[in-house]
């Protein structure tokens, strides 16, 4: 199998206790994978710690079998809705844009490619007629169309998006799970931090489960088994709860300096 | 014409201020412009006390450098000493601003700035300070090249550097996902602030600075929904604090900065009626449209 | 130092009156900022202060006096007025509570500088003497403002210990108090008035622009000895009236100083060396406890070193020399003397010139650690199903935390395992 995604032996830390541990798995190229777990997790946790927004305390992450510096724009992330403040004084259009900077281009002026990806990107999204609008005066489904949009300006291969289906109408929910199909079946990847047990069946074709260590990783049918789900959201391991708050406690290091 | 040369000096000031302020505004770090004005008082009095003048634009940006050591001490405490972030500002901006005092009581002699240049400055002197070429040539005032200078250039990185400010304002993590150096954007922008509160400093005070980087640019926030709209009017704001505040301090006889303050809270005051009124006009609108 | 001695001496009653009047406010301020700090409201007491300018400015306009009371009426309305039009921007618009506060707090100030400025080039600047507020200057007070001041300052300490045990649950945990139903908006109210008060009475001795510091400094530099909130508040007034009693020491020996700055700087001098040397919570202990971590972690090391070996060979009581240990594991030659001698002093290992050989204390330390080691490793393996070959280096680090009260948990968890996942024997002591 072609690995979109690798992570090797995972250990994440915030305020120095761990909220992950030895993650360890891998995710197929050219499928919609949904990393799926109970409330606090570590899911977002594990987004941040793949875009290299957070610094594992130890192990790795590989993206298409190479380092994210390497394939940064390959990669697009979709952070979570209600990480930014929509009252910023911004349009539709300057936010979609913003998919296409890079640091690369970062002082030049967008020329008119750019305009138009974002147009097909609003297109894609049915929002094309808001594009004017102020991000203020859009509901929760259309803010998250726009974050999809920006992010389909990128042009990636790989999509990793945090919560998209959170507090949208049906109408977005529908419009972001069709686009799933879609780069589906142009080859792309779409990894999707979701909560919800009920909707993940029907939303992904493979799992990875999670609940600050890694329950189970594969295809959706063979992971959805009563005994894995239990263990998913039957509570954190006790043992591993009690160590977490030792190595907070006493100022240890997850891995030992060498 | 002391009065054209002051409103155009309070106004350049004025107007820098204010289009960094509206960065200050939308990042959420209103506080840290105010501790940055603050903290600059000793790096500025130990730049006189070195230097022995008021000129020497080497000194200033040295005394500028300590502004941005201010952000770097901020995070010390808050992440170091894991105290909480209004804190370590308050801590931080208190404790370098009393050296600062200390500092001009101390050398009394030597600096030439006294407690009351510190709160308010001296605008009023700005007529005073001329520049005269060797040719004997009058340029006007030394203030107003010194202010245009910093406008231009804090005017240049905010349009050049537009889609990165722009970008990492509005969304940090974002940026970071796209592999733009964040922490690039964050002291550049604390450099230009604490460079543009130590050149605003003789005319307006530590104090005063705050209020010009953060009234004018709220009150623009509160009526737009559009970035260059709100860099745009926050500057006509800050002109006409400006104007306003030099008759105003003239009819009562006081101090222009504080005039000046004044005058732009109460702009802010009309901005901040007029949403209020807007968002009843809005809700009342919503309300009849989801009964009709 | 003679001025010291006769300031100490407080033979000078107006001294006594000062000094003992500063310290009250100091430790006022010092209370009722323990409060706003924790409730995460530190700069708000900065907008107050500033706040209180046009206040006493206006005061003092409109009724030509500088009788304290006067001012404090003053002080006491725009001060409220800060917080109200505070809360008032933060709910009613989208700009967030740090531009609320700096709006606040530089318009006001601005105003009351130019109430001031306007006031002194009127002419009665010198009888008014109102720019002490400004920077505070302890020794200009007379008597009669002490005794005022004081008097408040100590009613405001009365009424925070009247309230202790609601204000208290108000500043933990505002939502619990609400349910208990405990009156949670009048408290507030109660509480913001006792800090515009606070404010209003500590600005004599630091003045407003840096009476935010008399407010939040002291409470910060307490939180680093205590969790206890009685202790951390006493703590903090102890700051509070050191700083006062040192600000009117130099008001007394430098009268053209102002007071305020020297206030703070003790202040500041007070809570950096609280985060430094605090025991437990401060800088220092935090690096010496991860010091004893690293070396509990090289002594456990070079512990199990002799075990590996004894393993591979069937022999734990052999001597070893340096280069055999070096071999086994990846250390470096001055780390591995530096263990074997910390162990040496625990008598947990012995030694003939260069060959060291284990204890029996010192096996059955080692035994413990890789007991430990092999039950992490198993328990990575069943519970988290990590691969045999992915567990070893977790295990590593967490062999030295696990207590014994965590191994009978791993032990009853995987149901008393005898191998780990490489089938390597999982040890344990013989009695």
């Amino acid at each position: 199998m072609e690995v979109a995604l690798e992570t090797h032996n995972l250990t994440v830390s915030y305020n120095r206790r761990p909220v992950l541990w030895n993650i360890d798995f891998k995710i197929p190229v050219g499928q919609i994978t949904g990393i799926i777990g109970p409330n606090g997790s570590g899911k977002t946790t594990l987004l941040k710690a793949i875009m290299g927004l957070v610094k594992p305390s130890s192990g790795y992450c590989k993206l298409f079998d190479q380092d994210l510096k390497q394939v940064r724009e390959r990669i697009s992330y979709v952070p979570q809705r209600e990480s930014v403040d929509w009252d910023f004084p911004a349009s539709v259009m300057d936010i979609v844009l913003m998919g296409r900077y890079k640091s690369s281009n970062l002082f030049k002026r967008i020329n008119q490619s750019d305009r138009d990806i974002a147009v097909e990107a609003l297109e894609k999204v049915n929002m094309l007629e808001f594009s004017n609008r102020q991000i203020s005066q859009l509901s929760g489904g259309q803010q998250q169309r726009v974050f999809i949009a920006r992010s389909l300006a990128q042009g990636a291969d790989l999509y990793i998006m945090d919560e998209p289906f959170v507090g949208v109408d049906a109408a977005t929910e529908e419009a972001i799970l069709n686009l799933l199909t879609e780069m589906k079946n142009q080859g792309k990847t779409v990894i999707v931090v979701h909560h919800d047990l009920q909707t993940a069946k029907d939303y992904f074709d493979w799992i990875v489960l999670l609940n600050t260590r890694l329950v189970a990783v594969g295809p959706k049918d063979d992971i959805f088994r009563e005994d894995l789900l239990q263990e998913a959201y039957g509570g954190k391991l006790n043992v591993l709860s009690k160590v977490g708050d030792l190595i907070k406690e006493k100022g240890f290091s997850v891995r030992e300096r060498k | 014409m002391d009065a054209f040369w002051i409103i155009l000096s309070s106004s350049l000031i004025a107007v820098t201020c204010s289009l960094l302020g509206c960065y200050l505004v939308l990042r959420k770090m209103a506080m840290i412009g105010d501790a940055i004005s603050h903290a600059v008082l000793p790096g500025i009095v130990i730049a006189y006390l070195i230097s022995g003048s008021r000129e020497a634009l080497p000194m200033l940006i040295g005394a500028a450098i300590i502004g941005v050591f201010t952000t770097v001490l901020i995070e010390l405490f808050y992440k170091k000493a894991k105290l909480q972030i209004d804190a370590s500002i308050g801590i931080t901006f208190t404790w370098l601003f009393a050296i600062g005092i200390i500092l001009i009581s101390l050398f009394a002699g030597q600096v030439d700035l006294d407690q009351d240049c510190v709160l308010y400055g001296e605008i009023a002197y700005v007529p005073l300070d001329l520049w005269i070429t060797d040719a004997g040539v009058n340029m006007g005032p030394r203030t107003v090249w010194i202010s245009a200078s910093l406008l231009i250039l804090i005017l240049s990185f905010i349009i050049i550097g537009y889609k990165g400010l722009f970008l990492t304002t509005f969304n940090e993590e974002f940026a970071k996902a796209l592999g733009i150096a964040v922490g690039f954007w964050h002291y550049s922008l604390m450099s230009a602030v604490s460079l543009t509160t130590v050149i605003s400093f003789e005319s307006v005070g530590a104090i005063l600075v705050v209020a010009f980087l953060i009234v004018p640019a709220s009150a623009a926030y509160l009526i737009t929904h559009k970035l260059k709209e709100m860099l745009i009017l926050s500057a006509i704001f800050s002109v006409l604090s400006s104007i306003g505040g030099y008759y105003l301090a003239a009819y009562i006889n006081g101090s222009i900065a504080g005039a000046i303050a004044s005058v732009a809270g109460i702009l802010f005051l009309f901005c901040w009626l007029i949403s209020m009124y807007r968002k009843r006009n809005n809700t009342s609108r919503l309300i009849l449209n989801s009964t009709s | 130092m003679n001025d010291l001695l006769q300031f100490l001496s407080f033979s000078d009653p107006n001294v006594r009156f000062v000094t003992i009047g500063t310290m009250i406010l100091g430790a006022t301020a010092a209370m009722v900022g323990s409060f706003s700090f924790l409730r995460k409201k530190a700069l708000v007491g900065d907008a107050i202060a500033h706040s209180i300018l046009p206040g006493v400015c206006l005061a003092f306009m409109l009724s030509g006096s500088k009788d304290p009371l006067v001012l404090i009426v003053g002080a006491f309305i725009t001060g409220w007025l800060s917080l109200i039009i505070i809360d008032g921007i933060s709910r009613t618009t989208k700009l967030k509570n740090d531009a609320a506060i700096g709006i606040v707090l530089s318009v006001f100030f601005g105003f009351g500088i130019l109430l001031l400025t306007s006031i002194q080039q009127s002419g009665n600047a010198a009888q008014s003497g109102l720019d002490k507020f400004l920077f505070g200057k302890a020794a200009s007070l007379t008597q009669y403002d002490i005794l005022v001041f004081s008097s408040i300052g100590i009613v405001l300490i009365l009424v925070l210990l009247l309230f202790y045990k609601e204000f208290k649950l108000i500043s933990f945990n505002p939502d619990y108090a609400k349910v208990i139903g405990l009156p949670v908006k009048f408290l507030e109210f109660i509480l913001a008035t006792i800090t515009v008060l606070a404010v209003a009475v500590g600005i004599q001795a630091v003045g407003v622009v840096l009476m935010a510091a008399l407010l939040i400094t002291p409470a910060s530099g307490a939180r680093f000895w205590t969790h206890r909130l009685g202790t951390m508040i006493f703590i903090a007034m102890v700051f509070g009236a050191i700083s006062g009693f040192f600000g009117s020491f130099i008001s007394y020996v430098a009268p053209s100083m102002p007071t305020g700055p020297w206030v703070v700087m003790c202040l500041s001098f007070l809570t950096i060396g609280s985060i430094w040397f605090a025991p437990k919570r401060g800088m220092l202990a935090k690096y010496r406890v991860q010091h004893q971590n690293q070396q509990k972690i090289l002594k456990e090391n070079v512990l199990k070193l002799f075990y590996h070996i004894g393993e591979k060979e069937n022999d734990f009581h052999a001597e070893r020399s340096i280069e055999q240990l070096l071999k086994t594991r990846d250390l470096r030659p001055t780390e591995l003397k530096k263990g074997l001698h910390l162990l040496k002093s625990e008598n947990t290992v012995r030694n003939k010139d260069d060959k060291w050989l284990i204890t029996a204390k010192g096996l059955n330390e080692a035994i413990r650690i890789i007991r430990l080691h092999r039950l992490w490793e198993m328990y990575l393996n069943q519970r988290l199903k990590l691969e045999p070959d992915h567990v070893h280096n977790d295990a590593e680090a967490i062999e030295h935390i696990i207590t014994p009260e965590i191994e009978r948990q791993l032990e009853k968890e995987l149901n008393y395992p005898t191998k780990d996942p490489h089938q390597s024997i999982i040890p344990y002591i013989k009695e």
